[in-house]
């Protein structure tokens, strides 16, 4: 990976110009480099990692969000492509993997709460055509999340003077 | 008074008084700490607990645990093509540390001496005298790069001289040899019949070019006493590790000493050793990426302060030159001063040899934003400072 994507996928507020100190490239070699990156699409976009459990105690209602495995019937000559991007398409769904094993399609699906959830599975997904089954499993707890760890991490006790 | 001669004729650490001072303060941004700011990859702690709940707590052979020694020896074949005979030739070690006490006491008769090069970490010439030898002084300069030379080594070279202790990439100067480098001081090993105790505990730290251990130059194995540890590659500091590799005689005189004094290293450390060795890999690159980009951060960063600090090659120290922008103020007022004024900790030249009062060692084996933070507050110091 280039060393201007492995320092922003680490920290997206860094500026041009201190990637380029870091990394001893001009300036203007490293904004156009983000620049390309931004426009071929291999940085799709900036935003915070947010604490999910940080923002759910000060909210009175929050979110709920299930993992559903779901087993389709592959089409012809488009295997799982275009089942895969009617279901990807709902907003109400936030992930979505083809993969191996006992079912297809693994989706993440948030909702306001239980039922809401619930109404998608029953009336949006598992009525749709080539949908054979689904099984939900709803999130109780997130630990870790694209290598992050929520808690606050364990900080090394060094002491401010050694030689 | 019931303290020998020897130890009482040690010259004091002359910036003791200033680390306490350090120390006793809170909130401080410090660039003083001569260790990794990542705490231990999980898998090693992880190791490390577990051999304890396996009951893993006894004494282990003086030399160290087989399995682990082997281990090390199958690195440097796959890492430097080097062989050594895992039971005769390697020892594990206190850290670093210990392994130089032991190599120059198994080495010299009173009054032999050992060229030590200046700037240089602390403990060298003192564990030098406390084998009854004594250092000789090989002054490298910025000049220069910090880089011992043939010419520096014939100039300080006395009879009876038994070793040159060189440390690279070293600290505080974060300076490194290239192949070619390396290859002239073994020249000068050779003809003036020295050992070279080489102290490469920042190998995997070198970011310019690739690290050359000294054992690996022809001819020189056998003059060479080979140390490392797990220290600043794995960010294993507490752990206490290290071992030395060496001639079959000088690893067994050493494995005497250590058998008497220290016993075994901790069986604690041994065991997440093991699984540094042979699982850390991609941590360590990981990490030396990021050294990286914090070095050239901060040494521009110094440079347009306008302090002269030259590119360090490994390592995680910058040791630029600071008197001239701050005209006259030593290096040990400077430090004091911005403590005080703007809490970053820095350490005084002095520490590192008489000869480096001008200098300060700044290490950023600390996070980007605190190199940030440090940067702008040493600008603002400079600025309020009066005309």
């Amino acid at each position: 990976m280039d060393e201007i994507l492995e320092i922003l996928s680490n920290d997206a507020r860094i500026s041009p110009e201190e990637i380029a100190k870091m990394t001893k490239k001009p300036v203007a070699a490293v904004k156009q480099a983000i620049r390309k990156y931004e426009a071929d699409g291999t940085i799709v976009q900036y935003k915070a990692i947010l604490n999910p459990e940080m923002i759910d105690s000060a909210c009175a209602h929050p979110p709920v969000r299930a993992l559903i495995e779901v087993s389709i019937v592959p089409q012809k000559d488009v295997g799982f492509d275009r089942i895969a991007e009617r279901i990807y398409s709902f907003d109400e769904v936030k992930s979505c993997h083809l993969v191996s094993g006992s079912y297809d399609l693994l989706l993440v699906v948030e909702g306001q709460n239980i039922q809401t959830v619930a109404e998608f599975v029953s009336s949006k997904l598992s009525s749709m055509e080539n949908v054979r089954q689904t099984t939900t499993h709803f999130l109780l707890k997130k630990y870790k999340e694209d290598g992050r760890i929520f808690k606050q991490a364990v900080r090394q006790k060094r002491l401010n003077i050694t030689y | 008074m019931y303290v020998s001669k020897l130890v009482e004729d040690l010259p004091p650490s002359g910036i003791r008084a200033f680390f306490d001072l350090v120390l006793g303060m809170k909130d401080v941004i410090s660039l003083g700490v001569g260790e990794p700011d990542f705490v231990t990859p999980w898998n090693i702690r992880e190791k490390s607990i577990y051999s304890l709940e396996q009951g893993y707590t006894s004494y282990t052979s003086n030399k160290g645990l087989a399995e682990l020694r082997k281990d090390i020896v199958k690195f440097l074949g796959w890492r430097y093509g080097l062989t050594y005979d895992w039971d005769r030739q390697m020892l594990i070690t206190v850290g670093v540390s210990e392994a130089l006490d032991l190599a120059v006491r198994a080495i010299l008769n009173p009054g032999e001496k050992v060229l030590v090069h200046e700037p240089c970490f602390v403990a060298y010439a003192p564990l030098v005298r406390l084998a009854g030898g004594e250092p000789l002084t090989v002054v490298t300069t910025a000049e220069d790069g910090f880089k011992v030379t043939p010419e520096k080594l014939d100039k300080a070279w006395k009879k009876g001289t038994k070793a040159l202790i060189l440390n690279y990439p070293c600290n505080p100067t974060g300076t490194s040899y290239t192949r070619s480098e390396l290859l002239a001081i073994a020249k000068v090993a050779k003809k003036r019949d020295f050992l070279i105790i080489s102290d490469e505990v920042y190998d995997e730290l070198t970011y310019d070019f690739e690290h050359t251990p000294f054992a690996t130059l022809p001819g020189m194995k056998e003059r060479v006493i080979y140390m490392n540890g797990f220290s600043k590659a794995y960010a294993m500091t507490g752990f206490r590790l290290g071992w030395v590799a060496g001639p079959e005689d000088v690893i067994a005189a050493m494995t005497k000493i250590h058998q008497y004094t220290i016993m075994c290293a901790p069986i604690a450390s041994q065991m997440a050793a093991c699984e540094a060795i042979r699982h850390g890999a991609r941590e360590v690159q990981t990490m030396k990426r990021e050294y990286n980009r914090r070095r050239n951060f901060i040494v521009e960063s110094l440079n347009e302060l306008g302090f002269r600090c030259h590119v360090p090659q490994g390592a995680f120290y910058a040791f630029p030159q600071v008197t001239d922008r701050l005209r006259g103020q030593s290096s040990l007022d400077f430090a004091k001063d911005l403590l005080e004024k703007e809490k970053v900790a820095l350490v005084p030249g002095n520490a590192f040899g008489a000869t480096c009062s001008d200098h300060v060692r700044i290490s950023y084996a600390s996070g980007y934003d605190n190199l940030k933070e440090a940067v702008a507050r040493i600008r603002h110091y400079l600025a309020s400072r009066p005309a």
